[in-house]
């Protein structure tokens, strides 16, 4: 029992570092996800006919396949394949971060397209551009109606991230597994690491409840924040 | 007729919290009597219906159905509860189920009647209220009027010996609550015991053998339908209902 | 021009990009009839033998979980709780390397296949019981109330009234979670569960064919994923019900 917990303990510092790598993944990830969803959908919701067939061609790729044929597609075979020489930390957050904006592009379509139209035609009818409206009526709105249902992006993408161990980003799953290798105590050590990966979760998804009310503007939009 | 009350209530007292909401009712009632509570919202008269088929349970007092007491009998409560039929403000239908699925529902599950017993009772029931044409339809696909009746055909399935209304055209618009009320007066003319809470005067008047007049959980006033309308009381009360909606 | 044609084919640009994969696929017929086909129908197998057990009992202890929150007593619905908190919280990846590499340290041994249908079940079934849990609590108070005053248990009540209706209400979620499941069936490969991702992953890296394994794997996703939705989609049309549909405790979620 103490040597279980010894082995904790001795390789504290290198899982601690792997929470650093996991949380910058995350961050990274959601950072991409947030950028190329707005970008996405705002193509399909004002583009032309093209930009609603790319979007929709993309997110119906980037969800329909598994975390973990996107990280071998693009480490092993796309990027190589395409001269991109990534390191194994690049391509995750590239890939999670891709993925994760099919699915906020779809949360921010949802949005806006519960706001009434009188939105829009209040603004053009100030002679705003449809510019203009978009980015001082529509997204300020919408963003703010998206919220519940991007939250709820935090706690996918951090239990997605572990899917990066198969391809060695050393992130806090593959250095436990590379410590489990070194001292044994793989029950202990995985149940530290799932232990972690809650706590992180849930303390997270406070943060973000926290900053959700903090932004609520009385109201408006739906209070129907998930929580647990 | 026998000289023990199909129901008889003693003491009820119920309270949420700070609120009395029943200060010890009491009242019996023999076969074939209409007994009609009336009064402003909030002075209980649901919660008393609840408290007699035990949805609520009352803190103290009793309830008789037959002289059988049924406030703490138990699981034997489920038995007794048959015999009250109960007709919601809200119809509460069951929304997964057409019509007469609704009425066959608790005579497979509680009556354990078979399949084609069952549906056979059911049609039965829908036509006495009038809604065989409508059998197959689901609860959303129903005006409220058409809904009330099914939820009473519902009711009359499980052949209760007395029927408890709460507020059963409250929810309704002028025409549809006529639809309902006919459905009623077809049942008391048939002999069945009622007791109703409602806002309707003048249905109360015309359909009720006895009144009872409710005010802060407790009956204040009661007697023949003849009597009440004029008896000081009702007359003081009567500013505070709202509702004296022509039938 | 002729150079610059030339000169981007060699730099791998996006021409030369097209270019190769043309000829790969090509010159490669044989390599996919022979060893990759054969290879992946054999991990569909695998594939569609964890989807289909996972599901219905993904779904049933689900269900269990989300009636214990709702209407259990309070120790019922506490471990419940923490039940849901701990395996939505812990990434499935994580649970599997508990299960396959964890328990045999403690004297349980699973074996690959064991190890991931376990996990799966246990991950399926807390995403489940949220979407079950939203639809249970959405159902108004009345439809218990009336069962109740036509003489049925509160079981009765719940089994043949509730759940009923709350079942249609949460099957949008809980298809959404079957299409996850497809997904991160593909997570089984860790613990050397030879489906279709492992399959593809052992001919790729056998053959030096990444690209073609990954590619024609991902085909395989793609199309399941999409029959799956579709055939989903019209099972949400044949059991709708007039003013019983609808999503209902939206708790998305992605491997």
């Amino acid at each position: 029992m103490f040597e279980s917990i010894s082995a904790v303990t001795n390789s504290a510092g290198y899982l601690l570092e792997g929470v650093g790598v996991t949380l910058l993944l995350v961050g990274l990830s959601l950072l991409i996800g947030f950028v190329c969803g707005i970008i996405l959908t705002l193509g399909q919701v004002y583009g032309p006919r093209f930009a609603r067939w790319f979007v929709g061609i993309y997110v119906w790729f980037f969800r329909g396949l598994p975390n973990i044929v996107l990280l071998f597609l693009f480490y092993f075979a796309l990027f190589p394949f395409m001269g991109l020489d990534l390191p194994a930390f690049g391509v995750a957050v590239v890939v999670l971060g891709l993925r994760s904006a099919a699915y906020q592009s779809q949360i921010f379509r949802g949005a806006i397209q519960s706001l009434s139209e009188g939105q829009m035609l209040a603004a053009r009818s100030l002679g705003m551009t449809k510019w203009q409206a978009i980015r001082s009526i529509i997204l300020p709105q919408s963003l703010r109606l998206s919220l519940p249902g991007w939250a709820n992006e935090y706690p996918v993408l951090l239990t997605d991230s572990s899917v990066a161990y198969v391809i060695g980003v050393a992130e806090l799953l593959t250095r436990t597994s590379q410590v489990i290798s070194r001292t044994g105590e793989p029950m202990i050590l995985y149940l530290t690491c799932a232990i972690v990966f809650i706590l992180l979760n849930y303390g997270g998804m406070m943060i973000i409840q926290y900053v959700e009310k903090k932004v609520r503007i009385p109201g408006f939009g739906n209070n129907e924040a998930e929580c647990l | 007729m026998s000289d023990v009350p199909i129901l008889k209530v003693e003491n009820l007292c119920k309270s949420y919290g700070d609120l009395e909401v029943l200060k010890s009712v009491s009242f019996e009632i023999y076969k074939g009597e209409k007994k009609v509570f009336v009064g402003p919202s909030g002075t209980g008269k649901s919660t008393l219906l609840r408290c007699i088929n035990q949805l609520t349970i009352p803190d103290s007092g009793f309830v008789y159905l037959n002289g059988e007491e049924i406030v703490h009998s138990g699981k034997k409560i489920n038995g007794y509860r048959q015999k009250m039929g109960m007709v919601f403000q809200n119809f509460n239908l069951f929304d997964h189920l057409t019509a007469v699925r609704n009425v066959e529902l608790a005579l497979l599950k509680v009556k354990k009647l078979d399949k084609a017993a069952a549906h056979e009772k059911a049609m039965y029931e829908l036509e006495q209220v009038g809604m065989a044409d409508r059998a197959d339809f689901y609860p959303a696909q129903l005006s409220g009027g058409q809904a009330q009746r099914v939820s009473i055909a519902r009711a009359l399935a499980m052949d209760p010996e007395v029927m408890l209304f709460d507020e059963p055209t409250s929810a309704l618009d002028p025409e549809l609550k006529r639809e309902v009320m006919e459905v009623m007066r077809k049942l008391a003319d048939r002999g069945m015991t009622c007791i109703v809470v409602t806002h309707e005067m003048k249905f109360a008047t015309s359909f009720a053998t006895e009144i009872y007049l409710m005010e802060k959980g407790e009956i204040v006033e009661h007697g023949p339908p003849s009597d009440i309308p004029t008896s000081p009381g009702f007359v003081k009360t009567r500013a505070f209902m709202g509702s004296y909606v022509e039938e | 021009m002729t150079d610059s044609i030339n000169a981007t084919g060699a730099d791998g640009g996006l021409g030369g990009f097209f270019q190769n994969l043309t000829d790969s696929i090509i010159s490669q017929i044989p390599f996919w009839q022979d060893v990759l086909l054969p290879a992946l129908w054999d991990g569909l197998w695998v594939t569609m033998q964890l989807v289909v057990m996972t599901a219905p009992l993904g779904f049933l202890l689900g269900l269990l979980i989300a009636v214990s929150r709702v209407y259990g007593s309070a120790p019922v619905k506490w471990l419940a709780q923490l039940y849901v908190i701990f395996f939505r919280g812990c990434p499935l990846l994580v649970l599997l390397f508990i299960l396959y590499f964890g328990l045999p340290s403690v004297g349980i041994v699973l074996g690959s296949f064991m190890s991931a249908l376990v996990g799966f079940i246990l991950c399926n079934s807390a995403y489940n019981s949220e979407y079950l849990r939203g639809a249970l609590q959405s159902i108004k108070r009345g439809q218990l109330l009336a069962a109740r005053s036509l003489g049925m248990t509160k079981m009765q009540g719940v089994m043949y009234v509730v759940v009923p209706q709350a079942l249609r209400r949460a099957l949008p979620g809980v298809s959404n979670e079957f299409i996850y499941l497809i997904k991160y069936s593909s997570l089984a490969y860790v613990v050397a569960v030879i489906e279709l991702t492992g399959a593809a992953k052992i001919i790729a890296s056998k053959y030096f064919m990444y690209f073609e394994a990954f590619a024609a794997v991902g085909i395989f996703y793609l199309v399941i994923v999409t029959i799956a939705t579709i055939g989903i989609h019209r099972l949400e049309m044949k059991y709708a019900i007039p003013g019983v549909s609808g999503a209902v405790g939206k708790v998305s979620k992605g491997h």
